[in-house]
This record gives structure tokens, C-alpha cells and sequence, in this order.
């Protein structure tokens, strides 16, 4: 499979846009999973996704060959998916004004009386409870945790598509387990 | 062992593949006889396969197809820009060649007054350029942007660019000049009058002129 995906990666460098069509066929699951797990929403997860495919198509010219294509795109997909994570994070100040409501704040849109967030928890089925877990993970292990677990790339591929030394690797798939095992520790 | 410290750093360098047998071996001892420890690993282990039962996701449908839509579609100047890049003897070439024919192009434009090779006894009658009864040119006669009468004799070769020959005495048969009518010519005649003669003509020179410096 690298090997045809390597020769559509040269056509689509000389200019074939239609070869590009196979490469996205390949791995559109691949980074659309990626994408919906380090966002948690599938609208977003369908944007940054497609935001992806298209930056990868721009500058392929500064694709080196000799490396792994699918590193080089997840690198692309993981970076966009957390500067979309830390530009929304002004959305949710809970000073602020909520729009067309004339004066409320987001303190008004908290629930109080409502369930507990653990009870909330219980309520959920198996996989939903295990998907908002991984989306509860920092960022920065979450993605180092879905790409080992769920996109099975082996530490030295993580490395290079996070561009981080192997050392931080370890460090943070060891911090990101122990953080998983907390937390589903009561499923 | 310390469990805390020791025992759980073990058990992910473990999970990572990092254990050298012997330090399997101590996982392996310290675990058996530690409940605490035991539990922790186990748990690990557990959240992982939980973690690998999460349903896997597919893109939504025509999602190829809108980022298909959605890639830019290149520019041209990119493309050529591009291709030049990748074929750098080629383009090298083709500017060495618009080069050189702009160059013949201009040269060819600016060449429009008469000139006459410089030889005694000529006559130059507004473009026309007469050679006399009883005057004998030795060398070669050149003869540009102008008609050419002969009258008298050349004994070298004539050249006439972008004119024509006269003869008086109008012994010209279906435009085809016939050169015994006028006057004599002992060397070669040659008529250039177009374009693609005149580089042939130019070529030749230049030719000619590498041969006499080899010789």
C-alpha cells in the first residue's frame, strides 16, 4: 500500500489532481476518526479534517519523499486540531455575554439543579462514557494516546509526526496512561 | 521495590516494549507479591483495551468528492513555473533560442537602408545601385535593401539582399533573370529575399568563417 500511495504522491507532484482523489480515498477514515477523537464533534472533526487534505495538497512540494506520507498528513491533521482546540477556548468565558439575551452571562447557562456530572457518567452507555474519558485527557496526551491505541503508529512514528523528541514521547504516553486508568478505573 | 515509584515506571516501559529480560523478570517477581501493584497494572492494561474497543468512526459520505471540489485548481503560470524547474536544460534552451532569434528578428528590422559593399566606379542612383559600362569590379559585390543594374563586369561573387536585379534592355522571362542580357558576372550570383534565406545566407557565413579560421 505505501508503495502505490508513494507513486500517487509523485503524480499528484507533477501536477495530476486526480491522483490526489485515491490518496484521500485511502485515508479519509483515518483522519476523520483522528480528527473527531482530539475534537469530540463531528461537524468540527469534518472541517479540520477536510482543512487537512487540502493543506497537504498546497504544499506538497514540501513533502519530502523519503519520509512516511501518512506521518507527514497526521502531523498536518494533529496541528490543526489543536489550534482549533485552543481558538475556541474564548467561546466558553463564562463572563460573557450570551448572544440575543440582553444582559445574561454564561453563569446563567449552568445547570445547577441538574444531575451530578458523575451521575451524568453513569447514565451513558459503555462507549460513550469511554469516548468522553479520552476527550477529558489533555490534549497533549490525548493525541499521543490515540495515535498508539486507536491509530497504532509505534512511538518513533509518533515522534516524528508530533515533532518531539522520543524521550517526551515516552514521558507523555506514561502520564496519558496513568490519566486513562484514573478515570476509567470505575467503568 | 518501591511500588510507586519503581514498580509502576516498570510497568510502562513494559507496555512500551522497553524491558530487558532480567527487568521483566523483577516486574514479574515484585507483581506476584504485591496486591497493590497488581491491581495498578491491571487497571493500566484494562483502560487500554477499553480504549481499543471505542467504535471506530468513518468520514461522512462524499467527503472525497467535496474536497476534491474544494482543492484550488492550479494556475497555469504555477504549472509552467513548475515544469521549467524540473527541466532545467530544456528551458536553458529555449531562452538561448528566443534569444538568438529575437536577436536575427531585430537585426533583420534595423537592416532596412541600402548598403553596398565598398568598391570604386559604382553608381548609386536613389536604390538603385549601377555598375558601369567598362568598370570592372575585382572582389566580391554586396548588395543590400537595393536593385543591382550591371552594366559593366564583376569579377567576385554578387550578393543581392532584399532586392532585385535590373536589366535594361528588359530580358526578363517569367521574372527569372537572365544574367548573360546584362552585364557579365564571373563569380557566383546569389538573391536573398526572404526571411529564412537571409538566416541561411547568415549561417553560411558564419560557417564559412569558422572553415577559413580552421584552415
Amino acid at each position: 500500500m505505501d508503495l502505490i500511495i508513494r507513486d500517487k504522491i509523485k503524480q499528484v507532484k507533477k501536477g495530476d489532481q486526480t491522483a490526489y482523489e485515491d490518496v484521500v480515498m485511502f485515508f479519509q477514515d483515518k483522519i476523520f476518526q483522528h480528527c473527531y477523537r482530539m475534537l469530540g464533534n463531528k461537524h468540527e472533526a469534518e472541517d479540520i479534517a477536510q482543512e487537512a487534505f487540502i493543506r497537504a495538497y498546497v504544499n506538497i512540494h514540501s513533502y519530502d519523499e523519503n519520509r512516511k506520507f501518512s506521518t507527514w498528513l497526521y502531523r498536518i491533521a494533529t496541528n490543526l486540531t489543536i489550534d482549533r482546540i485552543r481558538k475556541r477556548k474564548p467561546d466558553y468565558y463564562l463572563d460573557a455575554e450570551v448572544k440575543g439575551t440582553d444582559g445574561l452571562d454564561m453563569y446563567s447557562q449552568l445547570a445547577t439543579n441538574d444531575r451530578l456530572p458523575e451521575e451524568e457518567v453513569q447514565g451513558m452507555e459503555l462507549q460513550n462514557q469511554i469516548e468522553s474519558e479520552i476527550l477529558s485527557l489533555p490534549p497533549k496526551y490525548r493525541s499521543i494516546i490515540m495515535l498508539r491505541y486507536l491509530e497504532e503508529f509505534s512511538l518513533q512514528e509518533i515522534s516524528d509526526i508530533l515533532d518531539i523528541p522520543l524521550g517526551t514521547v515516552k514521558t507523555r504516553i506514561h502520564r496519558g496512561r496513568e490519566a486513562l486508568r484514573k478515570k476509567l478505573r470505575h467503568v | 521495590m518501591n511500588c510507586d515509584k519503581e514498580a509502576v515506571k516498570l510497568m510502562h516501559q513494559h507496555l512500551d516494549g522497553d524491558l530487558t529480560k532480567e527487568e521483566e523478570m523483577q516486574l514479574k517477581i515484585h507483581l506476584e507479591g504485591c496486591d497493590s501493584c497488581q491491581k495498578h497494572f491491571h487497571e493500566l492494561k484494562r483502560s487500554i483495551t477499553l480504549l481499543k474497543s471505542v467504535e471506530q468512526v468513518k468520514a461522512p459520505e462524499n467527503f472525497t468528492k467535496d474536497i476534491m471540489q474544494k482543492l484550488p485548481t492550479e494556475k497555469k503560470q504555477v504549472k509552467y513555473m513548475r515544469w521549467f524547474k524540473m527541466h532545467p536544460i530544456i528551458s536553458a534552451a529555449a531562452i538561448f533560442f528566443i534569444l538568438m532569434f529575437s536577436g536575427l528578428f531585430t537585426a533583420w528590422e534595423q537592416d532596412s537602408q541600402l548598403t553596398v559593399s565598398k568598391q570604386e566606379g559604382l553608381i548609386i542612383e536613389g536604390d538603385t545601385v549601377i555598375v558601369p559600362e567598362g568598370v570592372t569590379v575585382k572582389d566580391d559585390l554586396v548588395v543590400k535593401n537595393g536593385n543591382l543594374k550591371i552594366d559593366g563586369t564583376v569579377e567576385g561573387d554578387v550578393t543581392l539582399i532584399n532586392g532585385e536585379i535590373i536589366d535594361e534592355k528588359e530580358t526578363t522571362i517569367d521574372g527569372e533573370v537572365l544574367l548573360a542580357s546584362a552585364g557579365d558576372i564571373n563569380g557566383e550570383f546569389k538573391e536573398v529575399d526572404q526571411l529564412f534565406d537571409w538566416i541561411l545566407y547568415h549561417l553560411n557565413n558564419f560557417f564559412k568563417s569558422i572553415f577559413s579560421w580552421s584552415e
